[in-house]
């Protein structure tokens, strides 16, 4: 009786995992299934960090990318540069100044498919009151619940102020700062 | 008998490098977080990457050639202690830089030598584990300050007391104690 159980079960699930993946569609993200990170250069040496706060909307259609939307707002008080002081430091007017601006915003103005479970998100960065275009290449990986989408995209500091003064010395912190990206889609109400 | 040319390039190539690290390690430490500190920290990781290469070749080097015999008048446990304090500092001037390789990894800050060349993580990002290494290369740096003045105060000793050629077979810019009385 439990083999039988057991069979129809597995039947069951190995049927799930065979459904065609984009029969879901992504309407949420889950934030604690999800991270966004980022690599400095500091005299050469790459050094992670990441940021342990933010809110995303999407919509995500994997038959459908032009339709696609998604916006992503990061608290930068939740900065996690790698070290206690280069915390402190970071958070002050010379860099991103979190009293005046407590959050950087990323809104899409289009997705498009580049084939392979491969997209390409073009949208508006806003730090600091400053708004930049930028792209980002990203795999997209069906899963029963949704997706994961991973991607990276490099950004300029300088062009958003991050680092001004002394620092805007890019042969001590690198002009160039790689932001990375790891987020998982789920169809239906978000989960928190 | 002196102790040969490349043991003696090598032995005050290494003394200058670690005055430098040691003079930069204390400095940077109290400066507060900048450029400057960044750069700093940076040349300090550079020079004790040196450091730890000049001492690699020095311990080959001596094992290689013989150190010069010491002073027949000398007791047995200044034989023992000279023997002694010279592993010592070998040693330290090995671990010293390996120390704070394994620190800079634990507190998640990748070494590149020059900049140019990065040395494998040894040790995975742990804050805790990192700022017990930094206590520990701390600690080691204490005990190499002290047994560098005794190698140091042993050296005049034997020049300004004993009047023997210790110094001279290491420091050739002193004139030997024969030559000089004849």
């Amino acid at each position: 009786m439990t083999r039988a159980v057991a069979r129809i079960a597995l039947s069951a699930a190995l049927l799930v995992a065979a459904l065609p993946a984009h029969a879901q569609r992504i309407t949420a993200v889950a934030v604690d299934r999800s991270a966004i990170a980022f690599v400095s250069k500091q005299m050469n040496v790459p050094v992670d960090g990441k940021f342990g706060r933010f809110s995303a909307e999407i919509s995500f259609d994997a038959g459908r990318p032009s339709e696609a939307k998604v916006s992503i707002e990061v608290d930068l008080n939740s900065i996690d540069t790698g070290s206690d002081e280069a915390n402190a430091e970071v958070k002050g007017r010379s860099w991103f100044d979190v009293k005046s601006f407590p959050s950087a915003k990323f809104v899409s103005t289009g997705v498009k498919a580049l084939g392979g479970g491969r997209f390409e998100v073009t949208g508006k960065l806003t730090i600091k009151g400053r708004t930049r275009d930028v792209a980002a290449p990203l795999t997209f990986k069906p899963d029963a619940q949704g997706g994961v989408f991973d991607g990276s995209f490099t950004l300029k500091r300088l062009d958003y102020g991050i680092g001004s003064g002394v620092w805007s010395d890019t042969d001590t912190v690198a002009n160039e700062v790689q932001i990375k990206f790891h987020v998982t889609g789920v169809g239906g109400t978000p989960k928190q | 008998m002196r102790y040969t040319k490349t043991a003696v390039t090598l032995h005050w190539t290494i003394v200058l490098a670690i005055v430098t690290a040691a003079s930069v390690g204390l400095y940077m430490t109290g400066l507060p977080f900048s450029p400057q500190k960044l750069k700093l920290y940076s040349w300090h990781k550079w020079i004790g990457v040196t450091i730890f290469l000049l001492a690699v070749a020095r311990v080959v080097w001596r094992l290689m050639r013989a150190a010069p015999r010491l002073p027949p008048a000398m007791l047995r446990w200044q034989r023992i202690a000279a023997m002694a304090s010279h592993i010592l500092l070998y040693v330290l001037v090995l671990v010293i830089p390996v120390s704070g390789w394994l620190m800079s990894s634990a507190l998640g800050v990748k070494t590149v030598y020059l900049g140019v060349v990065p040395l494998p993580d040894l040790l995975a990002k742990n804050k805790a584990l990192g700022d017990a290494l930094k206590q520990v290369h701390a600690s080691l740096n204490g005990t190499l300050a002290v047994v560098v003045l005794l190698h140091a105060a042993a050296a005049l000793k034997h020049h300004f007391v004993e009047r023997d050629d210790v110094l001279h077979r290491m420091l050739p810019l002193i004139k030997p104690r024969d030559q000089a009385q004849r």
